[in-house]
């Protein structure tokens, strides 16, 4: 029997404290980014979402060079952003992803030089790639609960205006009609993505962090058209692909070919890519039986 | 600046201005800005894989950035093409980083091809790029009209007979080839903003298509250019340069836009 435990789980897994605070953080932000997740891709905003995360490089990277925690970085950068996105206030898709593209570029032009001052001025040479692509197993205990207040803020925004939220989202001019206060509930969203992204980026790494905040919520759209159960479900699918992450980082520490472990953003990454395309065909072969002549 | 070794730079840099501006032109008409943004970012994880492997990076980029619009054009068939943009995205970056932490030698070179270098081209690399810049623009040149139809007027076009799904995977690919030699000397962070800031910024000075499209190419060339010589005098990554010309570009575009404005109001 203790065998067959230690073929899944290396010894030492549930005793190590860094396990408990990765497994932990990473449960946290993971349900953050899959609620808050799920109305980014309701809202087909999953680049404005990526462009966040990313432009989390520009203020992590000079956070790095001010010595201090790169955290900071990500959530100052990603809330500014996110509210000059959010008041340019673009509707018509092209323009937007348009707008988002070019701002985004000039975000990473100066990540570039930042990092690249980050990598002249340190003697570690590590600082790009864990900005870039994190490290669950890194979050010092200071960062774990700055990470976990942030995390209940986020939540907390999007549960005070779920209902309102949920049909701006949905529906632009019906809610607007009903009289919701779409441009205050679009600044709302703005802010908890805001949250929710650099949260996520600075655990998966600024680059990957979209995955956890669209790969769970689209895949739970697959299975679900009700939104309180895709909720639910995408959270559920986010704490279990990073858990699984972290117990095959944990256990890669002996794989080949370097023998210090696979890096965990990319275990986590690829369960969630994994996941999204097992969905999707699953939905595609499903419908071909429902429509068995002529279906297309 | 204009010793030997930075010669291959210049040609290079002059080969890739020009695809980008046309490549770009067509992005900017489409408003795929994320596909623009994911191929080539994406396609540095295939380099990553490459520089593991000893293979020349042209390889890993080409393969990388052809399967990612593989990958894009596959899983957003159904819709929903930001979440299947956005998922191929990381998960060829997530390669990347696992590539990363599998080689020992980091640093100056991840980071050239992350944000580009100015000796970043090495005289056997021309080659391969010249011909990869050929393929592409002798591929627009073909399907120059169709797709400029397809791109403005999507329903008309499809009553004529042209076939989006074909002439979109014709354009994706060409954006992969752009990517394999563009990524060696802009870096892949930057190389989207190589072909949105010029073209952007184009299209607000003139909306017909040819004047567009030179003015797009002329703007890409100045930006590769300016940010070439900046990188070689100040030694900062040519990224910065590209990213914040671009942006510049554009911004200059806006601001003509809005002058015409006052002075016709």
């Amino acid at each position: 029997m203790s065998d067959a435990v230690h073929v899944l789980f290396e010894p030492g897994f549930f005793s190590s404290a860094t396990v408990h605070s990765a497994l932990l953080v990473g449960a946290v932000v993971a349900v953050v980014t899959a609620v808050v997740g799920t109305f980014t891709v309701l809202r087909s905003q999953a680049f404005a979402g990526h462009s966040l995360g990313e432009l989390g490089t520009t203020g992590g990277s000079a956070a790095y060079l001010g010595g201090i925690n790169p955290l900071w970085g990500f959530v100052v950068i990603a809330v500014v952003s996110g509210g000059i996105i959010e008041s340019l206030g673009v509707r018509r898709p092209r323009l937007r992803d348009l707008t988002t593209g070019l701002v985004l570029g000039g975000g990473l032009g100066l990540a570039a030089l930042l990092l690249y001052l980050d990598t002249t001025t340190s003697t570690t040479t590590g600082a790009s790639v864990t900005i870039l692509f994190g490290s669950l197993f890194t979050v010092s205990s200071n960062s774990a609960a700055v990470i976990v207040g942030l995390s209940a803020a986020a939540l907390g925004l999007v549960v005070a205006c779920y209902r309102m939220l949920l049909l701006a989202s949905l529906d632009t001019d019906l809610a607007a009609a009903r009289g919701v206060p779409v441009r205050v509930v679009g600044f709302a969203y703005a802010l908890s993505l805001a949250l929710a992204v650099s949260l996520a980026a600075a655990t998966i790494g600024a680059v990957l962090s979209t995955a956890l905040l669209v790969g769970p919520p689209a895949a739970a759209l697959r299975v679900t058209k009700r939104p309180s159960t895709a909720l639910a479900v995408s959270a559920g699918v986010g704490v279990a692909a990073t858990w699984a992450g972290i117990l095959l980082a944990y256990d890669s520490y002996y794989w080949p070919p370097a023998h210090r472990g696979w890096p965990v953003s990319f275990f986590i990454v690829a369960l969630v890519f994994l996941l999204y395309v097992v969905v999707d065909v699953g939905g595609s072969v499903r419908r071909r039986r429902r429509l068995p002549v002529g279906g297309h | 600046m204009f010793a030997g070794y930075m010669l291959n730079t210049w040609a290079a840099a002059t080969m890739v201005a020009v695809v980008a501006g046309v490549v770009g032109f067509f992005i900017v008409l489409r408003g795929s800005a994320f596909v623009a943004h994911a191929v080539p970012h994406g396609a540095f994880g295939g380099a990553a894989g490459a520089s593991l492997l000893g293979v020349s990076t042209l390889y890993g980029l080409g393969l990388f950035a052809v399967g990612g619009a593989v990958a894009i054009g596959w899983l957003g068939r159904r819709g929903r093409h930001d979440v299947a943009t956005a998922l191929s995205l990381v998960l060829m970056l997530a390669l990347g980083a696992l590539f990363l932490s599998m080689s020992s030698e980091y640093s100056a070179e991840v980071f050239s091809l992350l944000f580009g270098e100015v000796l970043g081209v090495a005289r056997s690399q021309l080659l391969p790029i010249a011909g990869l810049g050929v393929a592409a623009l002798g591929v627009m040149a073909v399907v120059y009209r169709p797709l400029l139809m397809l791109s403005v007027m999507p329903e008309t076009s499809e009553a004529r007979g042209l076939r989006p799904r074909q002439l979109e995977t014709i354009f994706m690919l060409v954006v992969a080839v752009a990517t394999a030699m563009t990524v060696p000397v802009v870096g892949a962070f930057l190389m989207f903003s190589l072909t949105l800031g010029p073209a952007a910024a184009a299209r607000s000075f003139t909306s017909s298509p040819g004047p567009a499209l030179s003015l797009s190419v002329a703007i890409a060339l100045a930006t590769v250019w300016a940010a070439v010589a900046l990188a070689y005098v100040t030694n900062w990554p040519v990224g910065f340069y590209v990213g914040t010309t671009g942006l510049a570009a554009y911004g200059a575009g806006r601001a003509w836009v809005a002058w015409r404005r006052r002075a016709a109001a």
